[in-house]
């Protein structure tokens, strides 16, 4: 029974790790076809993985070792967090050990991590990119506390393992304040992931870049794996989305067998595809804002968030748990 | 009763729909956006309103549900667009206070409207007597939008939406008003729209903006 665990935890990791470059080269072909664009290959994200490993890496020359260790940090942190956060089954060793907290203090880890190493090389686009980052990060999280205590207080628990488990256990349709959580936290995940309203993923201009501008001085291998733990860490905020707001499919507890998890594996895609679709469409139709606009956008974000709590409490809407 | 606990439900979606909708025109800034809001506003009434029809079995419900489809979701935004564009104001229009402050205004109407929907809720027998306070919430916040606003057309937007909230609050407390009534409103609002187009012209003409700050002075000449 624990080893059976194991394996599915060890699969569903793997799973992440492969699927995660797919996800984002499929919005990249999203936006592309929305903006009347011919779109990459779907496989372009695994082809600049491939050319990037091949290539030899270039550091600074008073780089310190703190530079050189944080590409494997970010990605090592990013595997964690997809083993924490049940994508195809509940049942895992590790998604039992840390609850949802420990998950964003996992992505503030990573985030930390990125600051300093851009900050190490003491190039002005680094440290520039560097502060934006830290001040999204400190708006941001806050209101993705908020979203996920809208999820505890429905379900009576911190873990998001049981969170699915309990979604299973009493179908009785939505919470009217799962609307507000839902809003509030796509605008969290635009924002913790470069994406278009704050920040633009495809941008080659230096002064408007946040997270590119702290990657300027990687490249190669370290570039590589820096690239591959964002389109991790945008696969997890997905997944922490679909087990929030959308848990159908996942293979809960006690009911994983092999066709249970292929099935998850199915739905798992399926709603992966309609997402990406989704956030494409998003980033086609909004505008990038001006930086000093983004404050005033997660502040929306984070009082949507309370609202959905407010209406949860005070509508004395049907708790389910 | 399974019926009746499904509708129930829906109907507490479409409320918190209608909230987020009345959030989301407080956070806009151009009136395009907002015209397009009250178009959906307007929608998410007029599927409350069946809602409510069906399950009540009324047959002036479904009269007043088309009305609303007709007039709010169709003719209403048509004529304002028409307006905007007529008065080249589909651009920024700037509010006095700054919009995380107006959200968080907002948020303690929204506390204060559930404490006093309190009450009303208990005495209220209809299936919707949850979503009073959601109604009333929107009301205050349209109120909000109208005072914190500068331009003319905006503040007309935010007098619609308040309507809105008060047709809600009336289908959600007492399955909706007497026809007579409701004919009655749904005719003045359309008549306003009209006369207040007119003023529009008006003030633009008098004043090179439709910024109501100007009409605050006097002027001596």
């Amino acid at each position: 029974m624990k080893l059976i665990s194991l394996v599915r935890q060890c699969a569903e990791v793997a799973l992440a790790i492969g699927i995660a470059p797919l996800f984002a080269g499929w919005i990249a072909q999203c936006r592309a076809w929305m903006q009347n664009r011919s779109a990459p290959p779907l496989i372009q994200p695994y082809r600049m993985l491939h050319k990037l490993f091949h290539k030899d890496a270039a550091l600074a020359t008073d780089a310190s070792p703190l530079f050189r260790a944080t590409p494997y940090v970010l990605f090592g942190t990013m595997v964690l967090a997809a083993a924490i956060v049940p994508s195809i089954a509940t049942d895992l060793p590790f998604a039992r050990a840390a609850d949802a907290i420990a998950l964003i203090g996992l992505f503030a880890t990573a985030r930390v991590f990125t600051a300093l190493a851009a900050m190490d090389i003491g190039t002005a686009f680094g440290t520039m990119g560097a502060r934006r980052e830290m001040m999204i990060g400190f708006l941001a999280e806050p209101a993705l506390l908020m979203v996920l205590f809208n999820a505890f207080l429905l379900f009576g628990s911190t873990a998001l393992p049981s969170l699915v488990d309990g979604y299973a256990a009493h179908r009785s349709g939505i919470d009217p304040s799962v609307i507000f959580a839902a809003v509030a936290f796509v605008m969290v995940l635009l924002a913790e992931n470069a994406r278009i309203p704050i920040d633009n993923p495809a941008t080659h201009l230096e002064l408007t870049m946040i997270h590119e501008a702290m990657l300027l001085e990687y490249s190669a291998r370290h570039l590589a794996l820096v690239e591959w733990a964002s389109s991790l860490k945008l696969f997890n905020y997905a997944c922490i989305g679909f087990a929030l707001f959308l848990p159908w499919g996942i293979a809960i507890h006690g009911a994983d067998g092999t066709g249970a998890l292929l099935v998850a594996v199915a739905a798992l895609i399926g709603k992966l595809v309609v997402a990406g679709a989704m956030l494409a469409l998003i980033e086609s139709v909004s505008a990038k804002l001006r930086l000093f606009r983004a404050p005033e956008y997660l502040a929306t974000a984070f009082l949507l968030a309370v609202l959905g709590l407010l209406v949860h409490l005070l509508l004395g809407a049907n708790t389910i748990a | 009763m399974l019926k009746s606990h499904l509708i129930a439900q829906l109907l507490k979606l479409l409320a918190a729909g209608l909230l987020l909708i009345s959030f989301a025109m407080l956070s806009r800034r151009r009136t395009q956006r907002l015209i397009t809001l009250y178009a959906w506003q307007g929608a998410i009434l007029f599927l409350s309103t069946c809602l409510v029809a069906w399950d009540a079995g009324l047959t002036e419900l479904w009269y007043s549900a088309a009305l609303t489809l007709i007039l709010k979701v169709v003719a209403m935004p048509w004529i304002l667009h028409r307006l905007i564009q007529r008065l080249g104001a589909q651009w920024d229009n700037e509010p006095l206070v700054n919009i995380p402050i107006t959200m968080l205004a907002g948020l303690v109407l929204v506390i204060f409207a559930f404490g006093l929907a309190q009450p009303i809720t208990m005495m209220a027998t209809t299936i919707t007597r949850h979503t009073i306070g959601i109604a009333l919430a929107v009301i205050l916040l349209s109120f909000l939008m109208m005072i914190t606003r500068r331009r003319a057309i905006t503040q007309v937007i935010g007098f619609l939406a308040m309507e809105n909230g008060l047709f809600f609050a009336a289908t959600s407390a007492t399955y909706g008003m007497p026809m007579v009534i409701e004919l009655g409103i749904a005719l003045d609002l359309l008549v306003a729209v009209f006369i207040l187009g007119i003023f529009f012209f008006q003030i633009r003409e008098q004043f090179d903006s439709l910024d109501l700050h100007h009409l605050e002075s006097l002027r001596e000449d």
